[in-house]
């Protein structure tokens, strides 16, 4: 088969790419450049490129270089400024995997003649009974990065190779190591490109966006605490907040960017029974008539899964309703759904 | 410990009379020869500069700063070596400053004139990043090019006040190949601000034009060994007497102290049979490479519908090598790609240090907008092209073509839209 394979310049796709060569797939390696501006060693500095460039250079295959920082820009920084500046707490991987990874490079790569493109991701494809693919989580329980990929659906499943899924951590070091692949022992990506650990998510932001002073409340309407930027606050958020110390932990409940309010509250004033999911995406179509199925849901990349009911409402809405109260999810939050280690789709909380 | 190979290509094959056989690099090996359109971005070395390095590369050697007969030869080497590029140039020998290449030699023009005579500089729209970003250092502005891509007259005319020091215009274009009206722009430099000094980028127009006419007015001009046929890294700055002008590096004073650090002998030498060897067959080349680029683009332009020549018309000379089209509803990379997959070596024309595409100025300062833009493509032939290098091409590139248009019109539905 010819592959394309997304070389970041990490360790996942290095290996991804030479477990496809092994396996007889005419491959050829492509960097997304989609970030131009300051980045620590995320996916789009130059000297991942480097990376990704050497290690193709080693495996022996053509390595390009595709920029996509337009799109990177209209379809993920861009939404990620403005949801911030609304109060609203994005995921801008998923957006990256949804609108970049998964649709404009696979339209690409199909268009120039590949016929199915792979990355370095620690999840799986599976193929059931009936024909229709689901994603699954990775080998390694760890790394599983099953979460950031539930905008999959069939069409890209179809068309996507998970070369490293089967595999831990460990196990991709150990044969990048063996085959003497230059990103072995190259660290982690952490968190996300195009916010720098210098400047951070504040300095980021700041740039871009007026960010406002704001009061925190109690559950009384008292103001206890204050906070320099409203657009900064998460839900569940505990410090940062101008509390004064002692007494029962308390949580920010609620964040009103328009009237600059934060209100906090005990823990169970956080908890909830269930949560409203929007821009709801299903792997093979929405479930069949059983409403209320039981499945599990994932509120963050590593959150753990909480049992739920769903009862999906119209195409593209879905009701989850937690077996126990649960920690409420920030706005914003992409909460994924799962059949035991399987995708079967998920959405935004509302 | 891998043993070191330069490159993956240069095993197989060998030379033939009319240059270096080019062979696939990667694992994909495909038996047929290369179809390499990309002189621009750098041209085969010349047999008579590879004859004329190899001394030097091997028995011959020598710092030509020395005192002693093994630095007086490499000084000779040198010497005659800037006898033959002051000629080709139309300088005296004693204007040329040998330099690492054309970028350093535009950084050195650039800040080299501002170093020695603070004041407003001005380059045009469509300069190589090597002059437009040095001239943005110096807080310069650029003067407007009209739709064809040649610098706007009257624009130069508004900008040019007396108190100018530095216009940069360029020979000719490397992206759309189109050629800028040098001399003439010197003229009116000489008459609105007499004090400025005009710099011109030759890089690309060295192969192609008689530089000793097209050029004459200019102060200084950039010139760089590779797009000639010599080895990469080395190029010269011609400082014409009177030109006021700093250095950018400092040490031990070579070049008459306006470029430290030691001469790269075996560059210089190369450079210097490359240009010689330029120069020789310009007209015949020139001629030769004009009649295949023009089939090129008659076969080109009539094979992919809407696709349009980029600037140039209405008698505007573009180099014979250079052909810059924009295709409508295609994306260059996806292009490049399968050109890449058949073996067509071409560009966009306009690439960073990663090798991502970045969007042209060139093509932005000719009002050409970004949806047009997206589908440059810059096919330029050389010294080595051949008739059946643009059979190929037109075998090739509009197959590419009609498969892109095909594909975008029934591309899947994109992932989980909201």
């Amino acid at each position: 088969m010819r592959v394309l394979v997304a070389m970041s310049g990490g360790v996942d796709s290095s290996v991804a790419a030479a477990r496809l060569i092994a396996a007889g797939h005419e491959v050829v390696g492509v960097t997304m450049k989609l970030w131009g501006g300051e980045s620590d060693t995320g996916c789009c500095s130059v000297s991942d490129v480097d990376d990704a460039r050497r290690v193709a250079q080693q495996l022996g295959i053509a390595h390009h270089t595709w920029t996509f920082s337009g799109d990177f820009d209209r379809h993920v920084v861009d939404p990620y400024v403005d949801a911030h500046r609304r109060g609203v707490t994005p995921n801008p991987c998923i957006e990256c995997n949804r609108r970049l990874k998964f649709d404009r490079l696979l339209r690409r790569a199909e268009a120039v003649g590949m016929q199915a493109v792979a990355t370095g991701h620690h999840a799986r494809i599976v193929t059931r009974a009936d024909g229709t693919r689901r994603l699954a989580r990775g080998a390694d329980a760890a790394k599983d990065q099953s979460y950031v990929l539930y905008v999959l659906r069939q069409a890209e499943l179809s068309r996507t190779l998970l070369p490293v899924g089967e595999l831990t951590k460990a196990e991709v070091r150990a044969e990048a190591e063996a085959l003497g692949l230059r990103t072995a022992g190259k660290p982690d990506s952490q968190d996300v490109c195009f916010i720098t650990s210098g400047r951070g998510r504040r300095g980021f932001l700041g740039g871009r966006i007026d960010l406002s002073p704001g009061r925190v409340v109690d559950e009384a309407g008292r103001v206890v605490g204050s906070v320099d930027a409203v657009e900064l606050v998460t839900m569940g958020q505990r410090r940062g907040l101008g509390l004064p110390g002692g007494g029962a932990p308390r949580y920010v409940v609620d964040v009103d960017v328009p009237a600059a309010t934060v209100r906090v509250g005990p823990e169970r004033d956080l908890l909830c029974e269930h949560l409203s999911l929007e821009r709801v995406v299903w792997s093979a179509g929405p479930p069949a008539a059983a409403p209320r199925s039981t499945v599990t849901a994932q509120c963050s990349a590593h959150g753990s899964p909480r049992p739920a009911r769903i009862e999906p409402v119209g195409d593209d809405r879905v009701l989850v309703r937690f077996e126990r109260r649960e920690r409420r999810v920030a706005r914003g939050q992409s909460v994924v759904l799962y059949e035991g280690d399987e995708v079967i789709g998920g959405g935004i909380a509302a | 410990m891998m043993a070191y190979r330069a490159g993956r290509g240069g095993g197989r094959g060998g030379g033939c009379e009319t240059g270096p056989v080019l062979e696939h690099p990667d694992r994909r090996d495909r038996p047929e020869r290369l179809t390499y359109l990309d002189h621009a971005a750098t041209t085969p070395l010349r047999p008579a500069a590879r004859d004329a390095m190899l001394p030097w590369l091997g028995e011959r050697f020598g710092n030509p700063s020395g005192d002693h007969r093994v630095a007086r030869a490499a000084r000779q080497a040198v010497d005659e070596a800037r006898d033959v590029v002051a000629d080709a140039v139309g300088c005296r020998p004693g204007d040329v400053v040998f330099t690492s290449g054309g970028t350093e030699a535009d950084n050195m023009a650039v800040r080299g004139v501002h170093a020695a005579r603070p004041g407003p500089v001005l380059c045009s729209a469509i300069e190589h990043d090597a002059v437009r970003n040095p001239v943005g250092l110096v807080d310069g502005k650029t003067v407007a090019v009209d739709t064809r891509g040649v610098l706007d007259l009257d624009a130069l005319d508004d900008a040019l006040t007396p108190d100018v020091t530095l216009l940069a215009l360029m020979a000719a274009n490397n992206e759309i190949g189109v050629v800028q009206p040098v001399e003439e722009v010197a003229e009116l430099v000489r008459r609105r601000a007499p004090g400025a000094v005009v710099h011109t980028d030759a890089v690309q127009a060295a192969s192609w034009l008689d530089l000793r006419a097209t050029v004459a007015g200019a102060g200084l001009v950039a010139v760089s060994s590779h797009k000639v046929g010599g080895p990469q890294g080395v190029g010269a700055l011609i400082a014409r007497p009177g030109t006021p002008l700093r250095p950018l590096l400092l040490g031990g004073g070579q070049e008459r102290e306006l470029r430290s650090g030691t001469h790269n002998v075996a560059g210089i030498v190369g450079m210097a049979a490359a240009l010689q060897a330029a120069a020789a067959e310009r007209e015949a080349t020139a001629a030769r490479v004009g009649g295949l680029r023009d089939r090129l683009a008659e076969g080109l332009l009539s094979a992919i519908p809407g696709a349009v020549r980029t600037g140039g018309g209405r008698g505007t000379p573009r180099l014979p090598g250079t052909l810059h089209l924009c295709i409508p509803g295609i994306e260059s990379e996806a292009l490049l790609f399968l050109l890449d997959e058949a073996g067509v070596c071409a560009s966009a024309a306009s690439a960073c240090a990663s090798g991502a595409h970045q969007a042209s100025h060139v093509l932005a300062a000719m009002g050409i907008g970004p949806e047009l833009g997206a589908g440059a493509l810059r096919l330029s032939l050389g010294w080595t092209s051949t008739d059946a290098d643009v059979d190929r091409a037109l075998r090739v590139i509009p197959a590419a073509v009609a498969r892109l248009h095909g594909v975008h019109d029934r591309r899947p539905a994109p992932a989980g839209r909201p």
